[in-house]
């Protein structure tokens, strides 16, 4: 049942680091972060790795194995071969801090400039009402686990640390989707997603879509159906009349 | 001494609901507010609850009100719960659930367009709202986006070692001496430079214990930091003996064995059967519950749709009793393969029906253990969950013993009695956060001199945190911690007896040495091992408490059951314990008389079932 695997980790900081090779004992029904955890606690203390939940709820232990962005918790053993290397490196599009965690700080600064949800008045009653069928679409993207393997995937930004200012990644195209398709929020986002978040800069190669650990159709059911949206707006010759004459707000 | 320092009127520790529901209480309440969390904001332990948050908010059944769901609660509870702490939070919780939709919150809808609430095990009425099941998820994406949208300071990957207490914090109402919070020390994580916060309200909601346990559905960040910190600070703990084991947690593989099966696959028509195919729960009906619950599979299967006229399967009574049941179908080797009992939805509801309600099951047991659970049975057992015991508070404004200390959710006790109920958490979370965020913003607003931080104690604070890497040749920090795991699985488990419960409280000690020995590699830059050196005297001391009520409480109860004091006993009915520090620095405990529900609740229990 155990057998000894052949494990390349990624080690070091900013300043620079490589692949160390162990040599370490999986056991029946494991994942990737088991064999992490057994190589913290017996052979590098301080191999630094974020997780929480180890169940793919969280998504904290995201990280590239064999190349491949994954939730180390999620990745069962044996989808490898007994005699197959697995190499683990950090996430590509951020900053390394140290070993396999990196500085996602860029996804919390994107987050921070989105205008906040803002809800329509309550009924007379004191409660919203939303049909089911309503709540889904956005619920699709309220499903991410904010793992960041799609923005770590997109490669808008993947090698291309410039466009970071001007592109929010595929998380944040998303959220503004679902922003839109909420049934009661009312602010209009559709401009900023096009000038602030860089909604433009995506050419839907669906590679966010291919990595998401929840299956979340982010290019289909988000960030094209938003483009169309965007596209009505913008480029409807009446909304553009109206938005010059000043009977309809440009937001 | 390097030392990054700041002010603030409210430092709440812990980001997950009650975290965050605090902050955003003391903020708007005008207080300066910062959270300090061990992981990276929306990664918080409550990101795993599944089921729903349990609400009386009639939108499923119009009998529904506060008063069914505050008598629930307490019958679960064993009634040994601080009735005020049921009250309010029976009556509080709809508004709370109310607000997460002004936030943003997207809950399942009934089909007049109303929040859609869902069964759950002790509930008399489907009063669980709920998004599929993850709505954990979604309570804390709700609450982590309000609180940036409030633009509140987040110190992420900041852990807490200890809190400060002074003498003139400024204050005029406090205790005699005038001792009280002044502020907290801690760590960066990612660099391991240290911080120190000045500040006259501190919020602990720093979640619970069950990293002590060998299997547990608990995430790593569940070292009782906030329980022990608590201790230190000079205040108390009550019902620390009380630990929910979960009924349903994964079994197979061992890697997984833990991770927590939500209890909707019970509430959305699931069953539990033994080895020979019986659901076995119809036999371990106990007579507290007996009048209340189905005596027939053919009743238990009509109450899904009529409940009026039925009464409620015995798969959906409280979890302490549900766990009981199957630990001793296992021991009567009536157990699966794994070493746990069947849990079978597949047979009972179509496979849309199953994929459209649990998603995340669905996904966690094919990913996880190549189960597909709308073809077939699941394998489960207990799992350590959560800890009804907790700092004690008072049920109005949370505070707890030391002036300027607050604490809410799973940090707190008093609450959920013996035994919590199912959904009952996070709206515990929500009404609680609320109330200690507003309280720590009023005493705060009282407090115009600051007390400035001792250099002492942050000198001292700082010596503790680097000792480990004083000391050479020590022992490693991993290995202490699976020999706790397994002492608390082994002897302070689901089923408890006396001789070990003693043999565990010697083992602490002996821990204990070993913890005050230990040793970690390498430097002080996102070091994991150095992590849980500082985490372990916490799990020992949280542990320790938990060893000593047990043993004292002589009767079983919710989720403390002895071998040796199998049935509840009138005494003990009346009574908790409470745990403080000695001078020396070990566990004293003290018997307290229960507070005395007022007439017009104490009515309730006698209005007929």
């Amino acid at each position: 049942m155990s057998y000894d695997a052949t494990f390349r980790v990624w080690r070091g900081d900013a300043a620079g680091g490589d692949l160390q090779t162990f040599t370490v004992p999986v056991n029946e029904g494991e994942v990737v972060l088991d064999v992490v955890h057994r190589l913290q606690a017996t052979q590098a203390g301080d191999l630094a790795v974020r997780w929480n939940c180890k169940a793919g709820k969280c998504g904290s232990c995201s990280a590239e194995v064999n190349g491949r962005p994954r939730l180390m918790c999620m990745t069962r053993m044996s989808t490898f071969g007994e005699d197959e290397t697995v190499t683990i490196t950090p996430l590509r599009t951020f900053p390394v801090v140290r070993d396999l965690v990196t500085d996602v700080s860029f996804n919390y600064d994107k987050a921070a400039q989105i205008p906040p949800f803002t809800p329509r008045a309550r009924d007379a009653d004191g409660n919203h009402r939303m049909q089911q069928v309503d709540v889904e679409r956005p619920q699709e993207f309220r499903k991410c686990i904010e793992c960041w393997l799609c923005q770590d995937t997109c490669h808008v930004i993947r090698d291309h640390e410039d466009n970071k200012r001007a592109f929010a990644g595929p998380r944040f195209l998303i959220r503004l989707a679902e922003l839109d398709m909420h049934p009661l929020d009312v602010v209009d986002r559709k401009h900023a997603a096009q000038d602030e978040f860089g909604l433009g800069y995506c050419n839907i190669t669906k590679c966010c879509s291919e990595v998401c650990p929840e299956g979340i159709h982010l290019t289909d059911n988000g960030i094209i159906p938003l483009k169309e949206r965007v596209v009505d707006r913008r480029y409807d010759p009446l909304t553009w009349l109206g938005s010059k004459i000043g009977r309809r707000p440009r937001r | 001494m390097e030392l990054e320092r700041h002010e603030y009127d409210v430092v709440v520790v812990g980001a997950g609901g009650a975290g965050l529901r605090a902050a955003i209480a003391a903020h708007e309440a005008g207080a300066r507010t910062a959270v300090v969390c061990k992981s990276l904001l929306g990664k918080a332990h409550t990101v795993m609850a599944e089921g729903g948050i349990a609400a009386a908010m009639a939108n499923a059944y119009p009998e529904d009100n506060w008063r069914v769901h505050f008598r629930d609660t307490m019958r679960g509870g064993k009634m040994l719960n601080h009735w005020r702490m049921a009250q309010l939070h029976a009556q509080e919780a709809p508004d709370r659930v109310r607000e997460l939709e002004d936030w943003g919150a997207l809950f399942d809808r009934t089909p007049d367009g109303l929040i859609s609430q869902r069964d759950f095990g002790g509930h008399r009425y489907a009063r669980l709202a709920h998004v599929g099941d993850r709505t954990g998820l979604e309570l804390i994406r709700t609450l982590q986006q309000r609180t940036v949208a409030l633009g509140i300071d987040v110190y992420m990957e900041c852990t807490v070692t200890r809190l400060l207490t002074g003498r003139g914090a400024g204050a005029a109402d406090d205790a005699a001496d005038g001792v009280g919070v002044t502020g907290a020390f801690g760590y960066w994580r990612e660099s391991g430079r240290f911080v120190a916060w000045q500040a006259p309200s501190v919020v602990l909601a720093t979640g619970g214990i069950g990293k002590s346990y060998k299997v547990t559905s608990n995430s790593w960040e569940y070292t009782g930091d906030g329980h022990s910190l608590a201790l230190q600070a000079g205040a108390t703990l009550v019902n620390m003996e009380f630990v929910q084991f979960h009924p349903t947690g994964m079994v197979w593989p061992p890697s997984v064995r833990g991770i927590l099966v939500t209890e909707s696959v019970r509430g959305d028509g699931g069953v539990l059967k033994n080895s020979a195919g019986n659901r076995f729960m119809f036999d371990y009906i106990p007579d507290f519950f007996r009048k209340e619950t189905a005596e027939t599979e053919d009743e238990a299967d009509r109450w899904y749709d009529d409940k009026k006229n039925n009464r409620r399967p015995p798969e959906l009574l409280p979890r302490d009793e549900v766990a009981r049941a199957i630990n001793s179908e296992v021991k009567a080797g009536r157990g699966t393969p794994h070493g746990g009992v069947f849990l079978d939805i597949a047979s009972r509801r179509p496979a849309d029906y199953i994929r459209k309600r649990l998603p995340s099951m669905y996904h966690q047991f094919k990913e996880l253990a190549e189960v597909d659970i709308t073809a077939e049975a699941m394998e489960v057992g207990p799992t350590c969950h959560y800890v009804m015991g907790g700092v004690e508070v008072d049920p109005d404004d949370e505070a707890a013993r030391v002036p300027g200390l607050f604490a809410a959710g799973e940090v707190a006790g008093g609450m959920h009695g013996s035994n919590r109920l199912g959904g009952n958490s996070l709206s515990d979370l929500l009404v609680f956060g609320r109330r200690a965020g507003l309280a720590a913003a009023e005493h705060a607003r009282g407090r115009v001199d600051r007390a400035p931080l001792p250099d002492e104690a942050l000198a001292d604070a700082a010596r503790a945190a680097l000792a480990p890497f004083e000391r050479e040749g020590g022992e490693n920090p991993y290995t202490v911690q699976q020999d706790l795991q397994q002492t608390m699985h082994d002897l302070v488990g689901i089923i408890r007896t006396a001789p070990e419960m003693e043999q565990a409280l010697e083992r602490i000690a002996a821990l204990k040495e070993r913890v005050a020995n230990l040793s970690v590699e390498g430097h002080r830059q996102y070091n994991p091992g150095w992590h849980l050196a500082l985490d372990l005297p916490h799990m020992l001391r949280v542990s320790e408490c938990i060893a000593r009520a047990a043993l004292e409480r002589q009767e079983s109860r919710g989720g403390h059951t002895r071998d040796d004091h199998p049935t509840p006993d009138a005494e003990w009915a009346r009574t908790n314990l409470v745990c403080s520090l000695a001078p020396d620095g070990s566990v004293a405990l003290t018997r307290q008389p229960l507070p005395q529900m007022p007439p017009e609740l104490a009515e309730i229990f006698e209005e007929s079932a």
